[in-house]
């Protein structure tokens, strides 16, 4: 195998784990999931803000 | 998963006293490290300021100056943000509190034996690695137990994902400890001397691979984690894309590996090598700007906090100059550009429009938000002194890189006019007297950040000390 077929094959498989990675982070079902996550900077406040409130 | 879970709605105690340790000293050596670096920029108009001394030489004050604003200022500042985040996002308190502790010691150690060894003439001449072997033992052990630390207090998380910050931090300081042992590598001759493993191309290759993903990892990755945590959170609003930041996450730990030789163009390095480097620094304009514009989309909807809240300006004109950068930066990679560029001031003032502009405004927004909240006070104590660090910030930035554009280009011009017969239009020192008024603005620019430094110096200790808000009323009112 000369080096030119080894660097297609490599360009080749980074373009897939690239698109997988993008079919995986966009697939609908994840949508839930990471609304999840995207709270998680904001759940220590729901419990102290309220003891402020009280 | 976790052994200590706290009943339903109390939070978990979190260890808040390593997170101010490494706060506090986050603004020291943020004054320490920049102050040399305007000794420097003196020194390079007043040569004589050395004072005919070793120790203040420009080639001993030049590594200390990078590796007490990177390591010991960025190093700090990541530490705190690494052991608040990694709590507040996983519900739990950080895994091995003495370990924490440890690695708050080890690292002040590991920065006093800079400070004393780079001045002493003690060097390794690795850039951004030129602490000799014993120190880099150290380093290796506060960094094993950061690790432990961190992937610890992930393991037993109370919830069930693992916030994106996080996976920057666990990249940072993975990547790390490979650059830092691979780099490292040496023969030890006597208590302070060694030689490196590697010999040649091999040497300046090992180097930039370790050398760019300094940049790449600990300026990036971990400072990214840092904005993916204090912008939402100062923004108010989760981040603009879950899933861009995934895939900015993958992309940008992928490509940034490979983009190290560009700091190795026309050099003894096979050409192949050089273009891969050049190519994958072109590549990762992509990622840098997805990471960008999800920072900055954060705020759509809530533009109009940035009137009146200095802390998130910080945070979001630091994404503006990393945004500027990623895009320097690939540029300076095209080899026929860095014909012109390479060795000028260009390549200083680059490095400065990501270490002033995004990573020492991050953590200065990223300071901003955390001793309040460390400390328990409603705010900052004078938020108008904020505003102020904010513009000094800024124009000391701007004034820094716009001096060593100029320079940068009339260097790169003056090196490379030919005369009609082959000889050189300038010599080297013509060169050099062209870029004084160039210092003269840098060591300005410098100064005014500086400044803005001592005045965040201020403030904090006033915040800590509990004096009462300057403008509590009137920020109550915005609020309203």
């Amino acid at each position: 195998m000369d080096e030119g077929t080894l660097q297609g094959i490599g360009t080749v498989l980074t373009m897939v784990a690239f698109l997988g990675v993008c079919w995986w982070a966009f697939s609908g079902d994840k949508k839930k999931d990471f609304d999840e996550a995207a709270q998680l900077p904001f759940a220590d406040e729901k419990t102290s803000s309220q003891n402020k409130n009280k | 998963m976790s052994s200590n879970v706290t009943t339903a709605g109390d939070l978990p105690v979190y260890n808040t006293r390593v997170v101010k340790q490494f706060a506090i000293m986050t603004v020291v050596w943020g004054i320490v490290g920049m102050l040399v670096g305007v000794i420097l920029a003196a020194e390079l108009i007043w040569p004589d300021l050395n004072m005919q001394l070793p120790w203040f030489h420009f080639g001993r004050l030049r590594p200390l100056h990078t590796n007490a604003v990177v390591f010991a200022f960025g190093g700090c500042a990541l530490f705190a943000s690494v052991y608040h985040v990694v709590q507040r996002t996983c519900h739990t308190p950080l895994f091995c509190n003495w370990l924490a502790g440890f690695t708050f010691w080890g690292w002040q150690a590991v920065i006093v034996s800079a400070v004393i060894s780079l001045p002493l003439g003690m060097t390794s001449t690795k850039e951004y690695a030129e602490l000799e072997w014993p120190i880099d033992i150290a380093i290796t052990l506060v960094w094993v137990s950061f690790a432990v630390v961190f992937f610890g207090t992930v393991m037993k998380r109370t919830t069930s994902h693992i916030y994106v910050a996080n996976w920057f931090f666990g990249a940072f300081i993975i990547a790390v400890a490979v650059l830092h042992l691979g780099n490292s590598a040496a023969i030890p001759v006597t208590a302070m001397k060694s030689y490196s493993a590697y010999a040649g191309t091999i040497d300046a290759m090992v180097q930039w691979w370790y050398g760019h993903n300094a940049v790449g990892f600990f300026l990036t990755a971990g400072f990214l984690g840092m904005m993916y945590y204090f912008v939402p959170k100062q923004a108010g609003r989760p981040v603009y894309s879950y899933r861009l930041s995934i895939v900015h996450f993958w992309a940008l730990i992928a490509v940034y590996i490979w983009a190290g030789p560009h700091h190795l163009m026309y050099s003894a390095l096979p050409d192949w090598v050089q273009s891969l480097g050049m190519v994958m620094s072109l590549i990762l304009l992509a990622p840098s700007w997805g990471g960008m514009i999800n920072g900055m989309m954060t705020l759509s909807g809530a533009w109009h906090k940035l009137r009146y809240d200095p802390t998130l300006r910080f945070l979001v004109v630091s994404l503006s100059f990393y945004g500027m950068s990623t895009f320097e930066g690939p540029m300076m990679a095209i080899k026929t550009v860095n014909a012109l560029s390479h060795n000028t001031d260009w390549t200083i003032g680059h490095v400065h429009s990501g270490a002033l502009g995004w990573v020492a405004m991050v953590s200065i927004g990223m300071l901003y938000h955390l001793i309040p909240v460390l400390y328990k006070r409603s705010q900052m104590y004078s938020i108008q002194l904020i505003n102020l660090h904010f513009w000094l910030s800024t124009i000391g930035t701007v004034l820094y890189i716009a001096s060593m554009w100029v320079n940068g280009i009339a260097q790169g011009l003056m090196w490379r006019a030919f005369n009609t017969d082959g000889t050189l239009t300038y010599s080297f020192a013509e060169s050099i007297a062209a870029s004084y008024p160039g210092y003269y603005v840098r060591l300005f620019g410098g100064v005014i950040f500086l400044s803005g430094m001592l005045i965040m110096a201020y403030n904090v200790w006033r915040t800590i000390r509990g004096d009462e808000p300057k403008q509590a009323a009137s920020a109550e009112a915005q609020a309203a």
